[in-house]
C-alpha cells in the first residue's frame, strides 16, 4: 500500500505532514471566514430586507446605501481585494501573511455576497406571514428574530452552503498571495516545480471538504423544512 | 365598537395618485358579524386593514374600543392589535413550525408561563376543533384546518375583534360552510365581534348581521343584511344579489328560452320578491280566486336569512288587462315586492339582466 502510494504520488508522500497543515490552514480561514463574514453578511441582509420599499423599517436612504456598498464591493475582483485591503489587514492582524491575515480580505468578500444572497432568501419568507404577525402586535424587533431569521432559516442555510463553497474557492485564492492552506501547496509546489501529484491531491481534498460542507447543509435544510 | 370616521386613504402609484379608500363612514357595533362586500379593487381589504393600522390612513379617524387608534404610540398600538384577530384569505400560518407553535406563537412574551400557554393552545385547539394536529405541520393540513388553526391564532390573547380578510375566499363551498358556522358560533358563545370582507354575497347571506356594499373606495350602500337582500337600493348590490340567490342565471335562462321569454297578449313576465312571513300566505292561489290571474312559476328561490324568509320568484302572469293590474295592486298591498321585467308589446325592462355572473 505505501508503496503504490510512493509510487503514484512520489512529491506528495514525502510532505504528508505539510498537507495535514495546509488543510488545518485552508479549514481555519474557511472557518472563520465563515462565522465572522455571515455573521455580519447577515445583519446586512436583514438590514437591506426590513428598510427597503414596503419593509417593515421602511427606510430609503438606508437602503440605497447598503444596496450601492454590495454592487460596489461585489464588483471588485477577490484578487485585487486582497491585496487592496493589506494596509487595513496590517492594522488589524500587524501582518499580511498568514492564514489569519488571509481572514480579513476573505472577510471583505464575503460580507457583501453574503449579504445579497441573505437579502434574497428572506424576501422569500411569505409576506402574507410578516402581516399576520404584525397583525398580532409583534415587534420590529421579534418579526426579524422569531419570523424572518426563522422561517427563512432554511433558506438562510442554503445560501450558506453556496457561500462557503465559494470561501474555500477564495482561501485557495488568498493562498496564491501568501494566505497559505492548499491553495498555496498547489500553486507553490504543484505549478511552481511541476509537481502534478500535489496538485491532485490539493484538489481533491477542496473537493472533499466542499462535499463535506454542501452534506452537511442539505442534512440540516432537510430537517428544517417541512413544506 | 369600532367607528370610521371619515377615513381616506391614497398612495401614489407610478405618479398617480390612488384612492383607495374615499370618505368612508362606518359603525360597527359589539356582538356584530359585518360583512363589506364588494368586488376586488374596491378597496375592501385596505378598509378592513384601517381597523387594525396595518394600514395608516390619510384622513380621519379611527376608533376602537372608544381609543383612536391614530393617537397610540407604537408600542400601545401594537398592544391595542392584541385585542384585534385577524385571518388570511391564505391563512398565513409559518411552515416552519407546528400547528401547537403556531397557535403559541402570540402568547410567547406576553408574561405567561409556559404551562398556562400550553393550556391555552389545547383550549384553543379545542375550540377550532382541530386537538388531534398538535404536532403536525401546516403542509399536512387542508386549507379549511389551516383556516381553523388561523382562527385559533388569531383568538389566542382573547381579542374583542376578529377581522376576516377573505378568510373563506380560497375554499370550497362545503368547507366554506363550515368556517363560516365557526365564526357564527364562535360569535355568540364569546361575544366575538366580526368584520369579514368577501366577494361573495353568499357568504353574506350565511352569517352576517349587517352589511355594507364597497365600490371604488366609497361604502354605497349598508345596513341590515335583510333589509339590503330584499330591497338593494343599488345597481352592483342588485348584481350581487341576483349572483347570490342565482336570480341573474335563471333570469338569463328564461330569455334566451323562446318558450318562456315569448309572451302571449295577455301576459306578463314579472319578478316577485317578499320578505318574511308573507311567505306562509297562499298568495298565488288568491290571484286566481280573486282576479283570475294565473301564474305560472318559472324560478322560484327562498333563503333564509337570521331566521327570516326571503323570497323571489319569476312568474308569467296571465289574465285580463284590468284583472292583473289588480292583482298586481294586491301584490303590492300584501308586500310583494313587483318588478315586470318584459310586457307584450313593448320592449324588454331588463336592465339587470347583462352583468350577472
Amino acid at each position: 500500500m505505501y508503496n503504490i502510494l510512493n509510487e503514484f504520488l512520489p512529491n506528495v508522500m514525502p510532505i504528508t505532514q505539510e498537507f495535514i497543515t495546509a488543510t488545518e490552514q485552508t479549514i481555519h480561514m474557511s472557518f472563520w471566514t465563515a462565522v465572522i463574514g455571515c455573521g455580519i453578511g447577515t445583519v446586512l441582509g436583514v438590514i437591506l430586507v426590513v428598510a427597503r420599499k414596503g419593509g417593515i423599517l421602511e427606510n430609503p436612504s438606508i437602503y440605497q446605501f447598503f444596496d450601492k456598498f454590495i454592487n460596489i464591493f461585489r464588483s471588485i475582483p477577490f484578487i485585487i481585494l486582497l491585496t487592496l485591503f493589506s494596509g487595513f489587514t496590517r492594522f488589524i492582524v500587524g501582518t499580511t501573511i498568514g492564514p489569519t491575515a488571509a481572514i480579513v480580505p476573505l472577510v471583505i468578500g464575503t460580507i457583501p455576497f453574503f449579504g445579497r444572497q441573505i437579502e434574497n432568501a428572506l424576501l422569500e419568507v411569505d409576506p402574507g406571514v410578516i402581516e399576520a404577525a404584525q397583525s398580532m402586535g409583534i415587534s420590529n424587533l421579534g418579526i426579524i428574530f422569531r419570523v424572518y431569521l426563522v422561517e427563512g432559516l432554511a433558506g438562510i442555510i442554503r445560501v450558506m452552503a453556496l457561500t462557503l463553497i465559494s470561501i474555500i474557492g477564495f482561501t485557495a485564492m488568498a493562498g496564491a498571495i501568501g494566505g497559505g492552506g492548499l491553495g498555496n501547496l498547489a500553486i507553490a509546489r504543484g505549478h511552481a516545480r511541476f509537481q502534478d501529484d500535489v496538485i491532485w491531491v490539493s484538489t481533491a481534498i477542496i473537493l472533499v471538504l466542499v462535499f463535506v460542507s454542501q452534506f452537511v447543509c442539505n442534512v440540516i435544510i432537510k430537517k428544517i423544512t417541512h413544506d | 365598537m369600532i367607528q370610521l370616521k371619515n377615513v381616506e386613504v391614497s398612495f401614489k402609484l407610478k405618479g398617480r395618485t390612488v384612492n383607495a379608500v374615499r370618505a368612508v363612514n362606518l359603525e360597527i357595533e359589539q356582538g356584530d358579524i359585518y360583512g363589506i362586500v364588494g368586488y376586488s379593487g374596491a378597496g375592501k381589504s385596505t378598509l378592513v386593514r384601517l381597523i387594525n393600522l396595518l394600514q395608516k390612513p390619510t384622513g380621519g379617524e379611527v376608533i376602537v374600543d372608544g381609543t383612536n387608534l391614530l393617537d397610540l404610540s407604537p408600542k400601545a398600538l401594537r398592544q391595542e392589535r392584541k385585542s384585534i384577530g385577524m385571518i388570511f384569505q391564505h391563512f398565513n400560518l409559518m411552515k416552519s413550525r407546528t400547528i401547537f407553535q403556531n397557535v403559541e406563537f402570540p402568547l410567547k412574551y406576553t408574561g405567561k408561563s409556559k404551562e398556562e400557554r400550553r393550556k391555552k393552545v389545547e383550549e384553543l385547539l379545542e375550540l377550532v376543533g382541530l386537538s388531534d394536529k398538535l404536532n403536525a405541520y401546516p403542509s399536512q393540513l387542508s386549507g379549511g384546518q389551516k383556516q381553523r388553526v388561523a382562527i385559533a391564532r388569531a383568538l389566542a390573547n382573547d381579542p374583542k375583534i376578529l377581522l376576516c380578510d377573505e378568510a373563506t375566499s380560497a375554499l370550497d363551498p362545503r368547507t366554506t360552510r363550515q368556517i363560516l358556522q365557526l365564526l357564527k358560533e364562535l360569535n355568540q358563545k364569546l361575544g366575538l365581534t366580526i368584520v369579514l370582507i368577501t366577494h361573495e354575497m353568499q357568504v353574506v347571506k350565511d352569517i352576517c348581521s349587517k352589511v355594507a356594499v364597497m365600490e371604488d373606495g366609497h361604502v354605497i350602500e349598508e345596513g341590515f343584511s335583510i333589509n339590503i337582500f330584499n330591497k338593494p337600493q343599488e345597481k352592483l348590490t342588485q348584481d350581487f344579489i341576483q349572483t347570490a340567490t342565482h336570480m341573474d342565471h335563471a333570469l338569463e335562462t328564461i330569455l334566451n328560452n323562446k318558450k318562456f321569454s315569448e309572451l302571449e297578449e295577455n301576459q306578463w313576465l314579472v319578478e316577485l320578491s317578499y320578505l318574511g312571513f308573507q311567505t306562509n300566505e297562499p298568495i298565488i292561489s288568491h290571484l286566481y280566486s280573486n282576479y283570475q290571474v294565473t301564474a305560472n312559476i318559472l324560478y322560484g328561490n327562498i333563503e333564509i336569512l337570521q331566521d327570516v324568509p326571503i323570497g323571489k320568484m319569476i312568474v308569467v302572469l296571465s289574465g285580463e288587462s284590468r284583472q292583473r293590474k289588480k292583482a298586481l295592486e294586491y301584490l303590492k298591498e300584501n308586500g310583494v315586492e313587483v318588478n315586470i321585467l318584459k310586457r307584450h308589446d313593448s320592449e324588454s325592462v331588463l336592465k339587470f339582466v347583462k352583468g350577472g355572473a
